[in-house]
């Protein structure tokens, strides 16, 4: 039935295709509407008016422009935000470089290692599932394991490894990017796992049978094959990390600083212009990120 | 290396990942179980007996404000953005299978609200809103900004969907006269239903947890998440822990609802051929 069906179809296909795609030109159009609206309105604009924020309020361009230049002097000239930007730089590099590494092997183990679709799939879903629960609740789960009394230090305590407990496990930098690697593996795991699936198996195949070893294999096949999806990985965890603030404000304790608490700041004291100054150049950082990674992979290839 | 046995190199990655998998619901596990304190026992373990006690304090409001009225919010924001993600997902989806006119573009700003940090969405939504004179609300503002997180996840599912799907079952629909229409409800809609339930599962579930883009742009009545983020600076009895086994739950009720329905889809469209 579906031979007949699909060998019936396939004839006229191309003209009919043809025909068709000139008759309504108009259909892609509208479907697509809905998702330009909503793109226009609730992304496009409001970024816009971010960066012109200022141009609202005051109609001389000459005012308007040293107003702007203003703001962004004084986010620039502040020695608190470079701090703050470097910290949150400092956290993305070390929560990539690890998720990077986990999300390497894990992927690496679901596609090359273990046999069967069926187990990998149900791996892959125990790795990615967490995504669609609250990231505040998983955040908060780590306080029981890492506070003043909590497992960690109970355990180490009970076997003699350490006499006083550890206090740099909670409301710490270190807390803040085991948060951070805990919420943002599977970000990582996802698009690698997805290149290395459709890597040929023949090409592992031929290089083992000319010798090359597990390394070789690995630096010279797999790796260069994983690239996009190490790409895209990175294009998350970098972005996800730097506009955090949930994840500072709750494994920091209050002292820590991000430049997304530092926006959240400005905003709830309504000090608009420096949230928005300090929201462009997170902005310009973001995407200078991005435009040197996409130089290095084509994301479009995983489509 | 022989095929057939094992190398040293899956033992060692088999202990990472379970190592991982340990890392990745060991604590929701502790919270859990601690969730079930007894009403003197505190935010970490020895357990102190075990009671009802925290789920109990829940529903009184003086204990945790009015969460009552955050979770229907939540579940009715989460229940609009799913309608409209998969609507707006799956007919985008059917765009994007031919080239048009500014699809490039179109394709680039789904990514960029992908990657665009939430906090600059969030700011600037509340910014424009306040620049157009509309207060911001739970149900236009919030659902938008949600939507932009949403719709890109539904967009790529759809591609992944599309890029296995069979052109020639809907040629053949419209061959023997279908109207467009017709031809996507009877014949595109029921292959790709699978991919659609999981439109639906992301929509829902990625709305009900949204906090920031949510934070600057849900007025004054706060979802769900807003709520919770709000306890966690004041909050100091396992109550918290309460509340947040009770989410979880119902987040993996709603996981795994769909999941059993897309499993059940593939069985029984399996036993058909």
């Amino acid at each position: 039935m579906s031979t007949t069906v699909e060998t019936a179809a396939a004839k006229p296909a191309a003209r009919v295709k043809r025909a068709r795609a000139d008759g309504s030109s108009v259909g892609p159009w509208l479907l697509a509407m809905p998702l330009t609206l909503v793109l226009g309105i609730f992304l496009v604009i409001p970024i816009l008016m971010l960066i012109v924020v200022r141009f609202l309020d005051y109609n001389s361009v000459q005012i308007l422009w040293s107003f702007v230049l203003d703001n962004y002097g004084q986010a620039l000239s502040d020695p608190v935000t470079w701090e703050t930007f470097a910290v949150t730089i400092k956290y993305a590099v070390i929560t990539w470089a690890i998720t990077l590494f986990l999300g390497f092997w894990l992927s690496y183990f679901l596609a090359f290692e273990v046999r069967g679709a069926a187990w990998q799939m149900g791996l892959f879903l125990v790795c990615s599932v967490p995504f669609l629960t609250s990231n505040i609740i998983r955040t908060i789960s780590w306080i029981p394991a890492l506070g003043r009394n909590g497992i960690v230090n109970s355990v180490l305590l009970h076997f003699h490894l350490i006499h006083q407990p550890l206090t740099f496990l909670l409301y710490s930098q270190f807390a803040i990017i085991l948060a951070f690697v805990h919420l943002n593996t599977l970000f990582m795991v996802t698009p690698i796992f997805n290149s290395m699936m459709r890597i040929d198996r023949a090409l592992i195949e031929a290089a083992r049978d000319n010798g090359a070893g597990f390394w070789q294999t690995i630096f010279n096949v797999i790796l260069p094959l994983s690239k996009t999806g190490i790409g895209i990985g990175t294009i998350f965890v970098i972005t996800l990390v730097m506009g955090d603030f949930v994840s500072v404000s709750i494994m920091g304790g209050g002292q820590s600083a991000s430049v997304g608490i530092m926006i959240q700041n400005e905003m709830s004291q309504l000090q608009y212009p420096a949230a928005a100054a300090n929201a462009v150049i997170l902005l310009a950082i973001v995407l200078v990120m991005v435009f040197l990674i996409l130089r290095v992979v084509d994301i479009r290839k995983e489509l | 290396m022989n095929r057939d046995k094992r190398g040293l190199s899956f033992y060692l990655l088999a202990a990472l990942f379970a190592a991982f998998v340990l890392f990745l619901y060991g604590p929701i596990a502790t919270i859990v179980i601690l969730s079930f304190q007894g009403p003197n026992g505190g935010l970490t373990f020895p357990m102190n007996g075990f009671s009802f006690h925290w789920f109990h304090a829940l529903f009184q409001a003086q204990m945790v404000g009015n969460f009552g009225a955050s979770i229907t919010r939540s579940l009715i924001l989460a229940f609009m953005v799913m309608v409209a993600n998969v609507v707006i997902s799956v007919a985008a989806g059917m765009a994007f299978r031919r080239r048009f006119t500014g699809s490039t573009v179109l394709f680039y700003l789904v990514i960029a609200s992908l990657i665009v940090p939430s906090i600059l969405v969030s700011l600037g939504i509340g910014l424009l809103f306040s620049q157009i004179g509309i207060d911001p609300a739970w149900y236009s503002s919030a659902f938008g900004a949600q939507l932009t997180w949403t719709m890109p996840f539904g967009l790529l599912i759809m591609f992944a969907v599309f890029n296995r799907f069979n052109k020639s079952w809907e040629e053949a629909a419209r061959d023997l006269g279908a109207s467009p229409w017709r031809s996507f409800r009877e014949v595109v809609l029921p292959i790709i239903l699978p991919g659609v339930i999981g439109i639906a599962l992301f929509g829902f579930s990625l709305s009900y947890d949204e906090y920031p883009r949510t934070m600057m742009t849900a007025g004054d009545s706060n979802t769900l998440p807003l709520e919770i983020f709000a306890m966690t600076a004041n909050v100091t009895t396992p109550v918290i822990y309460a509340l947040g086994t009770l989410t979880t739950a119902f987040s993996a009720c709603i996981i795994i609802v769909a999941m059993t329905t897309m499993a059940v889809i593939r069985r029984r469209r399996l036993a058909k051929l």
